[in-house]
C-alpha cells in the first residue's frame, strides 16, 4: 500500500526499525480496511453518478461515461429537497442547541459536586440510545396523531385549528430530528462544560459583569468546542436523515428531504445514477459547510 | 483537573462567605441566579421530555392489541411471554439477525480500531495525518451517502448483499469510533507502569499483555460496546446493503405502514432495561472505586 513508504519511523523517537514494522503491521489491516469499504465506495459513487443509461437497456442498467448532465437533472429535479435538508437540519440544530446547553450547563456545572447524581443524568441522557430510533420517531407519531390526547385537547383549547394536523408537517419533522439529536448535542456540550472553570465565571462577576454578560463573554467562549462538535454532530446526521421525514413516520409528501430522495432512487426506482450524483452533492456541501464552520469558530484542532 | 476543580470550590465559598459578610466590603446583592431554581425545573422538564418516548414504547408492550398496536385495548402479559409467536416469529428472527451482525462487527471493529489506536498514540510516522483524516471522515459523512457508497460498489462489483455485506458495511462505520475511545484511553496511560515492566526485565510482549493490555481493557469494552450500539440501532446503512435479510431496525421500518406489533415493543423495551441496568452497574462501580481511591489518597 502507499502509505508504507510513509510510515518510517521519525528520527526524532530514535525507534529501530522493527518498530516502524510493528507500526505498520497495526496499521495495515485497519486502515486497507477503510480504503476498500469507505474510501473506494466513494470513488464507486462518484462513478456511479456520472453513468449514461445503457441503450436499449432494462431499468436499473447503466454503463461508465461523464455524463454530467446528471447534476443538473438532479438539482434542477430536486433542488426543493436539497434546500429543504439543510433547512430542516440547521433548524433542528439551532434548536437542539438552544435545548440541550442549559441542560449540559446544569450536568457539567451546579451539578459537578454530586458525582453520583451527575453520573445519573448522564445515563438519562444517552438513555434514548437504548431503545430503537424508529421505535421513538414512531412513539412521537402515536403521541401527536390526529387522534391523540396532546393534539385533541390543543383544538378543544383552541390553540390549534380543528382542521390542522401536526404529523406530515415540516414542523413535525423538525420536531422529530430535534428530539432524536439531543443527545449527540447534550454530550459533547457537557465534556467542555464539565471541564470549564468556574474561577473565570467568578472573576467575571467581580468584575461588575452582569450575569448575562458573563455567560456572553466568558461561558459561550469557552465552551466554544463543545458547541462545534455537537452542531456538527446534530446537523450532519439530520442533513443526511430520512427517518423523519418518511411518510410513515413524521413526515409527509411535502416534507421528503434528500436521504428519502435517495433511498427511493437508488432501492425502488433503480436510477443509480441519480441517487449516487444526489449523494455526492450532499456530502460536498455537508464538507464545505464543515470546513467553513470549523476555520471560522477557530476550533481546527477539533479534527 | 480535580486540583482546579477544588481550587474553584474553595474561591466559590470564599466569595460566598465575602457576599454573607456586607461589613467589610461594599455589599454587594447575592444574586439570586438562574441556576437556584429555574435550572433544575428546566432539567427536570427536559428529561421527562426525552424520556416520554421509552415510556411510551414500554407502556404499549403490554397492550393487548391485535395486528397494529396503536391505540390501548387493556393490559396484558401475553405479549412478554410470546414474543416469538407472531408472524411466524419474523421480529424475534431480525433481533437474532441483528445480535449476529452486531456481535461480528463488534469483534472486527474493536479489534482493527484497537491496532489502530496503539499505533496513532505509540509510533510516530509520516502519514498520521491522512491516515487521521481517513479516520474523521466517515464520521462526518451522512449514513445515507456511506450507504449509498458502499451498495454502488458491491453493484459494481457484483457482491448480492446478505448478512456479510450488512457487517461490512457495520463494521466500516464502528472502526473510527472505537480509535476515538481507545486512543484517549491509552493517551491517560501512566507511562511509568510499563517502564516499571521493562525495568524488571519484561520482554515487549510480555509488557503489552501483562501490563499494557490489562490497563487499556477499559477503553477496548467501552468501544466495544459503542460499536454493538451504533450496529444494533442502525437502519439507514443497513437498509441499502441488506438486501432480503432483516435486521430488528429494518423489520421496524417495514411494519411501520401497517403498524407494529408489540412484540417490536417487546424485545425494544428488554434491550433497553438490559443497556440500563449494564451502564447503571459501570456508573456505580466506576464512582465507587473513585471514592475509594479518593480515600486511599
Amino acid at each position: 500500500m502507499a502509505f508504507a513508504a510513509f510510515a518510517t519511523a521519525e528520527a526524532q523517537t530514535q525507534a529501530p526499525k522493527r518498530k516502524s514494522r510493528i507500526a505498520l503491521f497495526l496499521l495495515l489491516p485497519g486502515i486497507a480496511y477503510l480504503v476498500l469499504f469507505f474510501l473506494a465506495p466513494l470513488i464507486s459513487l462518484l462513478l456511479t453518478s456520472l453513468q449514461a443509461p445503457r441503450e436499449f437497456g432494462d431499468i436499473g442498467q447503466f454503463d461508465y461515461a461523464f455524463n454530467w448532465q446528471n447534476y443538473t437533472a438532479v438539482i434542477q429535479g430536486y433542488l426543493p429537497h436539497i434546500l429543504r435538508s439543510f433547512g430542516y437540519a440547521l433548524a433542528s440544530t439551532v434548536l437542539a442547541l438552544i435545548i440541550s446547553y442549559p441542560l449540559a450547563y446544569f450536568i457539567g456545572v451546579k451539578a459537578r459536586r454530586r458525582p453520583m447524581l451527575q453520573g445519573l443524568m448522564l445515563v438519562l441522557v444517552i438513555a434514548p440510545f437504548f431503545i430503537s430510533f424508529l421505535l421513538r420517531t414512531l412513539a412521537w407519531k402515536q403521541l401527536l396523531s390526529d387522534e391523540s390526547f396532546v393534539i385533541t385537547s390543543l383544538k378543544a383549547l383552541s390553540l390549534m385549528a380543528p382542521d390542522a394536523h401536526f404529523t406530515g408537517t415540516p414542523f413535525a419533522v423538525i420536531f422529530g430530528l430535534t428530539y432524536n439529536f439531543i443527545p449527540f448535542m447534550t454530550l459533547p456540550l457537557y465534556t467542555t462544560l464539565e471541564r470549564l472553570d468556574t474561577r473565570f465565571l467568578e472573576a467575571g462577576s467581580d468584575l461588575y459583569a452582569s450575569p448575562f454578560t458573563v455567560f456572553r463573554k466568558v461561558t459561550i467562549p469557552l465552551s466554544m468546542p463543545g458547541i462545534v462538535a455537537g452542531t456538527l454532530l446534530t446537523f450532519i446526521p439530520a442533513a443526511g436523515d430520512y427517518i423523519n421525514a418518511s411518510r410513515d413516520f413524521l413526515g409527509g409528501t411535502e416534507t421528503q428531504m434528500m436521504g428519502n430522495v435517495i433511498e427511493a432512487n437508488f432501492l425502488v426506482l433503480l436510477n443509480y445514477p441519480a441517487a449516487a450524483a444526489l449523494s455526492i452533492i450532499l456530502m460536498a456541501v455537508i464538507l464545505v459547510l464543515v470546513g467553513v464552520y470549523v476555520k471560522r469558530s477557530g476550533t481546527e484542532e477539533l479534527l | 483537573m480535580s486540583g482546579e476543580v477544588q481550587a474553584a470550590a474553595v474561591l466559590g465559598e470564599l466569595a460566598e462567605s465575602e457576599a454573607r459578610d456586607p461589613g467589610r466590603r461594599t455589599p454587594r446583592r447575592r444574586r439570586v441566579g438562574l441556576g437556584d431554581w429555574l435550572l433544575p425545573a428546566y432539567t427536570i422538564i427536559a428529561f421527562v421530555f426525552l424520556l416520554i418516548p421509552i415510556v411510551y414504547t414500554f407502556v404499549f408492550s403490554f397492550n393487548d392489541s391485535l395486528k397494529s398496536n396503536i391505540s390501548w385495548r387493556g393490559f396484558t402479559f401475553d405479549k412478554w411471554l410470546n414474543v416469538c409467536n407472531v408472524e411466524g416469529g419474523a421480529v424475534c428472527q431480525a433481533f437474532g439477525n441483528s445480535i449476529v451482525i452486531g456481535v461480528a462487527a463488534t469483534v472486527i471493529a474493536t479489534t482493527l480500531g484497537t491496532m489502530i489506536a496503539l499505533a496513532l498514540v505509540r509510533y510516530r510516522f509520516r502519514a498520521r495525518s491522512a491516515i487521521s483524516l481517513l479516520l474523521f471522515l466517515p464520521m462526518a459523512t451522512p449514513e445515507v451517502v456511506l450507504g449509498a457508497g458502499l451498495a454502488a460498489q458491491f453493484l459494481a462489483v457484483g457482491v448480492p448483499k446478505d448478512m456479510t455485506t450488512i457487517i461490512l458495511a457495520h463494521t466500516m462505520f464502528c472502526i473510527s469510533f472505537v480509535v476515538v475511545t481507545v486512543k484517549a484511553r491509552i493517551s491517560s496511560l501512566d507511562p511509568a507502569l510499563e517502564e516499571a515492566g521493562r525495568d524488571l526485565y519484561g520482554s515487549p510482549a510480555q509488557v503489552f499483555w501483562r501490563v499494557t493490555f490489562p490497563l487499556l481493557t477499559p477503553g477496548i469494552l467501552a468501544a466495544a460496546l459503542l460499536s454493538f450500539a451504533l450496529s444494533f440501532d442502525d437502519f439507514i446503512i443497513t437498509n441499502f446493503n441488506s438486501g432480503s435479510v432483516s435486521t430488528f431496525p429494518k423489520y421496524v421500518y417495514i411494519s411501520a405502514s401497517r403498524g407494529i406489533p408489540a412484540e417490536a415493543n417487546v424485545i425494544a423495551s428488554a434491550v433497553f432495561m438490559f443497556a440500563l441496568v449494564l451502564v447503571i452497574a459501570a456508573q456505580v462501580s466506576r464512582t465507587a472505586r473513585a471514592k475509594r481511591l479518593a480515600k486511599l489518597g
